[in-house]
């Protein structure tokens, strides 16, 4: 608790540094993954991610130092070449991009660490702290580093505001940019340079082996609560942001524990939780949408069994217990006793001392459900050609869902018909006159 | 039968086409009249998509030139518009109805320029002409096919364009989405525009176009449509691919040989 206050208080200025670098860098990543997301290709994110570490590596050698923009140059280079290389395997062989991918990836990814232990074991004092690179350290982002990694994180972060428009369009339908005279082939350029930059910057706080969930993960739990592209970059930027405070947060009190680690499994948190809670789109609002639906295909099947019940003898208003219901229609006795419950709370039922008593509006609604199921046979025997004793199971679910509007296609289609297949009346047919 | 257009609007000149060496269409040589409904008609694998794409240069050709209002494509990509097939585009992409229409602007607003009122202005008249004004903040992955398609046609409205091409508009849609796109086919035909169609269903193409293309990975036929659509010429359309042709195109591929010799 006392490190917590410590942190937020943001008093100590190191810390401040450390933190505006991790937001910067994880915001900016985020953005640009939005983008890689869109235009599929998340795979290529992770397999930039793995080979600028031999960039680094290699700079680092010819050098002697670990001044940052140097080593960021480096993983720029070996970072883009892997790109080039995996465009340049899936067009001029029969090799698939996925494939490619798997093979840049291992292949830089390999060469990366052997340079890694062979500079460990060069006794260079020098070296101490490269690995950080692997998993990330962002409370190392002091300084010299800060400014230019921050430097590079605002510049992309300005590119995809200047290029929104453009990289949009690229994303949704590369022909028609072309069509409309778009340098298609730059703007590819472009945003696989934004998606190496960024892959650049964020491995100081996350580590070139987690990069790639730093770049995906934010674009794909922003996605879940929005279906507009500028909220979707700003949700990303806030879920990335937000992650790497975090990640800054552990790399402060724990020192010992790799920070992309950290920050991967707070920005998969929440994506899990976005996954699970949008709105919609999450499986909770899905699970809630389902047991309404049942709830709803019970309530109206009660009401519908009570009105049938009225129906030879057109009296709907007739007290009936839970039992005859049962023995009518294979209701589980205490779902259907809720649904009764909830019906009268509604107003569509009157408890009475022998039963349950239909309501006016109840009776109302009864009818409806009646005249759906016999119009929707009805409809299928004639537009389907289907035998009348084969489309009664099918009306059953469709009599819950038909909407007015296509209530009213059905009579007209239909020219207003009194009888189903079965010859029974189909209750409350009447021609509007307008 | 191969009748030329008088001041045409599009001129196809000797255009071999390949994929991966094998030409999917051989050596076309066609000119299409201004102000008319062209429709591209052939069987499937017949090349019509190809050839669209060939003349708005979205493919490289193996030989021969396209001159669109006898320029080249680049000096007139303003007058002429696309409608790529629906099938073509990820519709579960973040966007409304509204941001893919207004999309058809993009190429009059240039590069970093933001969308200005009046552009806002002709998307929502575009989209009004299809029929879809309503339907403007809707999530694009929430249409139907029939609207999607409408969708696209109404971006390539509101980029005001002389020169339409439109790869199988109604391609699985309903009956009354293909009327009314026919419909406003040939508003803009009497507007003096001009409109290339890729169409497969040969019962409507003597009823909706001005000037048909008979295609089956070279050109059979291309003139007014009451010419051109005789027995004898859709026969050699659709009777089958050339045996010969297509040995030689694979023979192309597998020996990856050049379909042309470099001068």
């Amino acid at each position: 608790m006392k490190e917590f206050l410590e942190f937020f208080s943001f008093a100590d200025a190191n810390v401040r540094f450390v933190t505006l670098g991790s937001v910067l860098l994880a915001g900016s990543s985020a953005v640009v993954g939005c983008f890689t997301l869109l235009r599929k290709r998340a795979l290529v994110g992770d397999a930039v991610a793995h080979a600028v570490l031999p960039g680094v590596c290699l700079a680092f050698i010819l050098s002697g130092t670990k001044n940052p923009l140097i080593l960021l140059i480096g993983a720029f280079i070996t970072g883009w070449l892997s790109l080039i290389l995996i465009d340049f395997i899936t067009s001029r062989s029969r090799i698939k991009e996925d494939t490619a991918i798997g093979l840049v990836l291992s292949v830089f990814f390999g060469i990366g660490i052997l340079l890694l232990t062979s500079i460990q074991h060069s006794g260079n004092a020098a070296q101490s702290g490269l690995d950080k690179f692997l998993f990330g350290k962002a409370a190392s982002l002091v300084g010299e580093d800060l400014i230019v990694f921050s430097f590079v994180a605002i510049l992309l972060l300005a590119t995809t505001i200047v290029f929104y428009k453009e990289l949009k369009l690229l994303c949704f339908d590369e022909t028609y940019a072309k069509t409309i005279g778009y340098p298609v082939r730059g703007l590819e350029l472009l945003l696989t340079t934004l998606t190496v930059l960024a892959v650049v910057v964020g491995i100081q706080a996350v580590g070139v082996v987690l990069m790639a969930a730093m770049l995906i993960t934010p674009a794909a739990a922003a996605r879940f609560w929005t279906d507009k592209l500028g909220v979707m970059l700003v949700f990303a930027a806030i879920i990335g942001a937000f992650s790497g405070l975090a990640g800054a947060f552990v790399s402060y009190t724990a020192p010992a524990m790799p920070t992309g680690p950290w920050i991967v499994l707070i920005v998969s948190m929440i994506a899990i939780l976005s996954f699970a809670f949008a709105p919609n789109k999450g499986w909770v609002a899905r699970i809630i949408r389902r047991r309404r639906n049942k709830k709803l295909i019970l309530e109206e099947n009660l009401l519908k069994l009570l009105y049938q019940l009225g129906e030879s003898k057109q009296d709907y208003t007739t007290n009936r217990p839970l039992q005859e219901l049962l023995a009518k229609r294979a209701f589980p006795a205490k779902e259907a006793k809720k649904g009764l419950a909830r019906l009268s709370a509604q107003g569509y039922l009157e408890k009475k001392k022998s039963g349950w008593e239909l309501t006016t509006q109840g009776i109302k609604r009864g009818r409806r459900v009646v005249r759906l199921h016999r119009l929707w046979e009805l409809y299928l025997t004639q537009y389907l050609q289907l035998a009348s004793d084969h489309v009664h199971e099918d009306a059953e679910t469709i009599e819950h869902i038909i909407t007015p509007e296509l209530e009213q296609r059905l009579l007209e289609e239909l020219n207003y018909p009194q009888l189903d297949p079965h010859s029974t009346h189909i209750p409350g047919v009447t021609k509007l006159i307008n | 039968m191969i009748l030329q257009a008088e001041n045409p609007i599009v001129e196809v000149h000797d255009l071999t086409v390949s994929y991966d060496r094998k030409p999917v269409l051989w050596g076309v040589d066609l000119t299409l009249p201004a102000g008319a409904l062209v429709g591209v008609i052939g069987p499937n694998g017949a090349g019509k998509s190809t050839l669209v794409k060939a003349m708005m240069d979205l493919l490289p050709s193996g030989s021969g030139y396209v001159r669109l209002f006898d320029k080249s494509i680049n000096e007139v990509r303003k007058r002429i518009s696309y409608v790529p097939q629906r099938e073509s585009v990820d519709w579960d992409f973040p966007a409304s109805v509204f941001d893919v229409v207004l999309m058809g602007r993009y190429g009059k607003m240039g590069l970093f320029n933001r969308p200005r009122k009046a552009d806002k202005d002709a998307a929502m008249e575009a989209l009004e002409k299809v029929g879809m004004q309503s339907y403007a903040d809707r999530q694009i992955s929430q249409l139907s096919g029939g609207q999607q398609q409408r969708v696209f046609l109404a971006r390539a409205l509101a980029q005001n364009a002389d020169l339409y091409f439109m790869d199988e508009p109604f391609a699985g849609v309903d009956i009354a989405t293909e009327t009314a796109i026919i419909e406003l086919l040939r508003t803009m035909r009497d507007q003096g525009k001009t409109v290339i169609v890729v169409h497969h269903d040969l019962q409507s193409a003597a009823d909706y176009f001005d000037w048909v293309v008979l295609l089956n990975m070279r050109l059979v036929a291309s003139g007014p449509t009451e010419k051109v659509l005789t027995q004898q010429l859709l026969e050699q359309t659709y009777g089958g691919k050339l045996t010969v042709l297509s040995k030689v195109g694979e023979l192309l591929r597998k020996q990856e040989f050049p379909s042309r010799e470099k001068r």
